[in-house]
């Protein structure tokens, strides 16, 4: 008979350690919430900037034109330089002027449009022509999200040298191999990757191939780009295969214009550079040539608008509850509607927008003054609460000293009291335009929506925001859109941690204890 | 002439003539009275300051010259579009109402645009060059008032000015009516909501297109866009269900957090945890919109679509749609959350330190302490807090648009699209809306819907939260 060691704790002690352990889970819990929100918050912030940094850069496709003709015409439109482009691309690669395919893929590379900012320069100064001119164009934005990501996904094989290349009938090519083993290396490794992967391009001195399948010793191929070598003739260079991650039929953009681009980067003539477009141009159709900037200044104007509107009224308002008005029952009624009014859904001041300013005073759509006013009444609330506590911060000893010495009520309050309040007024007034910049619902209802292809130079101005435009980017169909979005999201937090920033900044140095 | 001048943006140019009227205006009146002669009487001496009687010569200058400016801007537009109706030809006219509320409502556009070009239809081109004299008239006619009317004022304030002339008393009457007027401008705000949702609600059931009260209300087929079905439990059912989700994520987390850093975070972890927090407050609802819905909705149809592969699934036991009222729910209560916690933060701080002391004293724990004393004491405060945050969950608008759907479903799937009440008065409201169609002004009936479900959440909120401060204070 042993006695047990360790003597079963008495239920005492027992219940003691149960409600100690409920004591740390309930203290867990709590730190497990914050680190809930805390962690939302990062993942928000990261993922949002994730997407937005390949949006920073863009890649551009830099042409020389030389057409000193053009410095006579004083009629220059973007189709003509566009078509200086093509011919200079045709110029680039001679042997895709045949098909119309082949045509279109090389056209394809840029949008039309990314000829324009060249285009206007020309038009004010047409002597620039007598010089040849570099035309840096944008690569279409299929094309640019492949540079970026879909890169990635390609690996190359070296295949071995190249032996003759000879036509076929039917239009394709067939490519021998230099020596005895019939490309018995490279046909293990496509039998390898086997379904994985999606097309094989095949490459060797300047030339670009899609391999449309192995037929014995043969590569049997499609011409894409680049000049064809002499037919029969032993060529010896080495072979490089590209497979690709995907098949032609699963993405935007074709085998051609990958060789195209390959072959363009190599040369130096796509390169990566900083994307000015995001901040120079106004909104656009083509994700490739939208900017943020007739957004940036609608938000201007209308900010504008909130300021002038909303800051001094909601100070005077503060002014009159806190300092001027009896304890009465329209007080009251006052008070409290501010109160309620802070807390309704800012959809009902688009709604208030839309029947009011735009049916009833028929003031026009879409423009930052009716934003700006109802995006004012929106934040007056705030801005009323906000002064009023910084008014009320102030000690009754300075308005009873400035009234003992025989100052009016209104000498007192706007001599004395005013003034000392200000520092929480200004920060009461920021924060509320920071909030009045990422408010959308409002603006949606008023119509700001609208497609705006210049900056906008007065309020009255037919104009976007850049939360209406995040929200616009974010509907459009094409894939790079999305980064664009992100890119604006963090230019708008930009703005807005910077405000948020200076009010705390504003509230630290000018805090002052009673 | 008068078109041009119908289309410039006068009004603005108008405030610096009025801000130099203004000034002009203080100085004759401040200079005319300093130079009076006065004495060491009561009787010679000046009644007020000289600048007084400046600021009264301004105010009586620029008030008048003010308000006919704000009639302008609230009834020009109105006159101008009447005249232009009346003027229409009997072709137009017999087209309906609404049509031609659509044309006047584009001519005013094109004549207020920038580049205001020829269209090349006639009759458009010719409503346009008369709206733009209209304009041009009504302007020219609100200047001349308002020229006269400062005029009036001034020689009449400047007859009042004298050595015993009032002028303090009557300028800081002035000011505090001005004062008062601001602090009335957030009253006409909600007197102003209140009507145009009451007038457009009204409207919306009169219409003869429209529905009928009980059909709107209680009806289960919403297909405002293409259709006529205005059955709006659809609508409702969303929103509270993507209210509940937000909710099930916001009072758990905003709650614990708010307990945990009012009673047991140390002043450090406090100083730098709580704005971190009300950061997510600040994080604007169109950013919350586009995470929810490029990253959660698509980890929700994943997740949803893993469940209905599981073995014990049927095919279809779960939408996964692509935009979901699951993701919009959850990020919305992510939105909530420093909302619920700051506001439980401020109530569990205002129960009295002793409360605590006695519970810690009797030898209860510190969670034991909170459970059973704290969260009671506090508890008509937390459920103020939530009920505010129910109201922002019904009344936001961005999160949904993105990522919850536009369908009108009633079901308990969270992964499908429901659709919700600020969901469908954008996409009612937005593009080219004529505000004659039942489509546009049932937008107005959810909304005054709305607003009266949020105000009621909130004057009850207010009020709980308003007893408490002074139960304890």
């Amino acid at each position: 008979m042993t006695e047990p060691l360790i003597t079963p704790p008495s239920p005492r002690i027992q219940r003691l350690r149960q409600r100690h352990n409920a004591e740390r889970r309930f203290q867990f819990y709590g730190q497990f919430a914050i680190a809930c929100a805390i962690s939302f918050l990062a993942v928000l912030l990261l993922s949002i900037g994730w997407k937005a940094i390949s949006a920073f850069a863009h890649f551009e496709l830099t042409l020389e034109i030389d057409r000193p003709d053009f410095a006579e015409r004083t009629d220059l439109a973007v189709t003509d330089l566009n078509l200086a482009v093509r011919d200079e691309l045709l110029d680039l690669f001679p042997e895709l002027s045949a098909g119309r395919m082949q045509r279109a893929d090389l056209f394809g590379l840029a949008p039309r449009l990314s000829i324009l900012p060249l285009t206007r320069s020309l038009q004010q100064d047409p002597s620039q022509a007598l010089e040849p001119l570099t035309a840096r164009l944008v690569v279409s934005d299929d094309l640019d999200l492949y540079l970026k990501n879909d890169f990635k996904t390609h690996w190359t094989y070296e295949v071995g040298a190249a032996g003759r290349l000879a036509r076929t009938s039917s239009g394709a090519y067939r490519l021998s191999d230099a020596g005895p083993d019939g490309f018995v290396a490279f046909q293990d490794e496509v039998s390898r990757l086997g379904e994985t992967t999606g097309d094989t391009l095949i490459s060797f001195s300047d030339v670009w191939f899609e391999l449309s399948r192995i037929s014995g010793a043969t590569l049997i191929l499609n011409h894409l780009a680049g000049p064809i070598p002499d037919l029969g003739e032993q060529s010896a260079s080495p072979i490089t295969a590209t497979f690709l991650g995907t098949e032609s039929t699963n993405r935007q953009v074709s085998n051609r214009q990958i060789a195209l681009v390959t072959m363009l980067k190599e040369q130096g003539r796509i390169e990566k550079r900083f994307n000015s477009n995001l901040f120079l141009n106004a909104d656009s159709t083509y994700p490739e040539l939208a900017g943020a900037a007739a957004a940036v200044a609608g938000s201007i104007f209308t900010m504008l608008v909130t300021a002038l509107f909303s800051i001094p009224i909601g100070i005077l308002a503060a002014v009159y509850l806190e300092e001027f008005a009896q304890k009465s029952r329209l007080t009251r009624i006052i008070e409290i509607n501010i109160n309620n009014l802070a807390a309704v859904p800012s959809i009902i001041f688009g709604l208030l927008g839309a029947a009011v300013f735009l049916n009833a005073f028929g003031m026009p759509r879409s423009v930052p003054l009716v934003g700006g006013l109802v995006l004012g009444l929106l934040v007056l609330p705030t801005i009323i609460i906000a002064s009023r506590a910084a008014l009320r911060s102030v000690p009754p000893s300075m308005r009873d000293a400035a009234l003992g010495l025989g100052a009016s009520r209104t000498q007192a309050v706007f001599h004395h009291v005013l003034p000392l309040a200000a520092p929480g007024i200004l920060t009461g007034a920021i924060i509320a335009m920071a909030r009045a910049l990422g408010e959308t619902a409002p603006l949606l209802l008023i119509g700001m929506v609208a497609f705006v292809s210049e900056v906008p130079t007065s309020p009255t101005d037919v104009a976007s925001a850049l939360p209406v435009i995040i929200y616009k980017w974010f509907s459009g169909a094409e894939r790079a859109w999305e980064p664009m979005t992100a890119a604006v999201i963090i230019i708008l937090l930009v703005i807005l941690i910077a405000m948020n920033l200076t009010a705390a900044l504003l509230r630290r140095r000018f805090e002052r204890r009673w | 002439m008068l078109q041009a001048l119908g289309h410039l943006p006068v009004g603005w140019l108008l405030i610096a003539p009025l801000a130099a009227a203004g000034f002009f205006a203080f100085t004759i009146g401040r200079t005319e009275v300093a130079a009076l002669p006065t004495g060491s009487t009561i009787s010679a001496r000046l009644n007020s300051q000289p600048n007084y009687h400046g600021y009264f010569l301004a105010f009586c200058t620029t008030l008048p010259a003010a308000c006919i400016f704000l009639l302008y801007l609230m009834f020009a537009e109105g006159f101008a579009r009447g005249a232009l109706q009346s003027e229409l030809p009997a072709f137009l006219i017999e087209r309906g109402s609404d049509q031609v509320n659509l044309f006047i409502e584009r001519v005013a556009n094109h004549a207020q645009s920038r580049g205001r070009d020829i269209t090349g239809i006639e009759i458009f081109d010719a409503s346009v060059s008369r709206y733009a004299e209209l304009k041009g008239q009504a302007r020219i006619l609100a200047v001349f008032i308002a020229v006269l009317a400062s005029l009036g004022g001034f020689f009449w304030g400047r007859r009042q000015l004298g050595r015993s002339f009032p002028a303090r008393g009557y300028v800081e009457r002035i000011i505090t009516g001005l004062l008062f007027v601001c602090a009335g401008i957030a009253v006409l705000t909600t007197v102003g909501i209140v009507l145009s949702l009451v007038f457009e609600t009204v409207r919306f059931f009169s219409l003869p297109d429209g529905p009928g009260v009980f059909e709107f209300l209680f009806g289960t087929n919403w297909n405002a866009q293409t259709g006529q079905n205005f059955g709006a439990i659809p609508l409702f059912f969303g929103t509270l269900m993507i209210a509940a989700l937000a909710m099930c994520v916001a009072v758990p987390i905003g709650l614990f957090s708010a307990i945990y850093l009012s009673e047991y975070a140390s002043a450090r972890f406090r100083g730098w945890a709580k704005p971190v927090l009300e950061l997510l407050a600040g994080i604007p609802t169109v950013v919350y919109g586009f995470f929810a819905a490029t990253l959660i909705a698509p980890m929700v149809r994943g997740f949803a679509q893993w469940v209905n592969a599981l073995p014990f699934t049927p095919e279809d036991f779960l939408a996964a749609q692509p935009t979901n009222a699951l993701a919009a729910g959850l990020i919305m209560g992510v939105m909530i959350i420093p909302f619920v916690s700051s506001l439980s933060d401020d109530v569990i701080n205002a129960v009295p330190q002793p409360l605590r002391d006695g519970a810690l004293a009797m030898g209860a724990t510190r969670s034991e302490t909170i459970k059973q004393v704290v969260l009671p004491a506090a508890l008509p405060g937390i459920i103020a807090a939530v009920l505010l945050g129910v109201s922002r969950a019904i009344g936001e608008t961005m999160i949904v648009v993105m990522a919850a759907g536009g369908r009108a479903l009633i079901t308990l799937d969270p992964t499908s699209d429901l659709t919700t009440v600020t969901y469908q008065i954008v996409s009612l409201l937005t593009g080219d809306t004529s505000f004659d169609s039942a489509k546009t002004v049932s937008a107005f009936a959810l909304g005054f819907v709305l607003f009266g479900v949020t105000l009621v959440f909130n004057i009850i909120a207010l009020r709980v939260v308003e007893r408490y401060r002074e139960a304890y204070d």
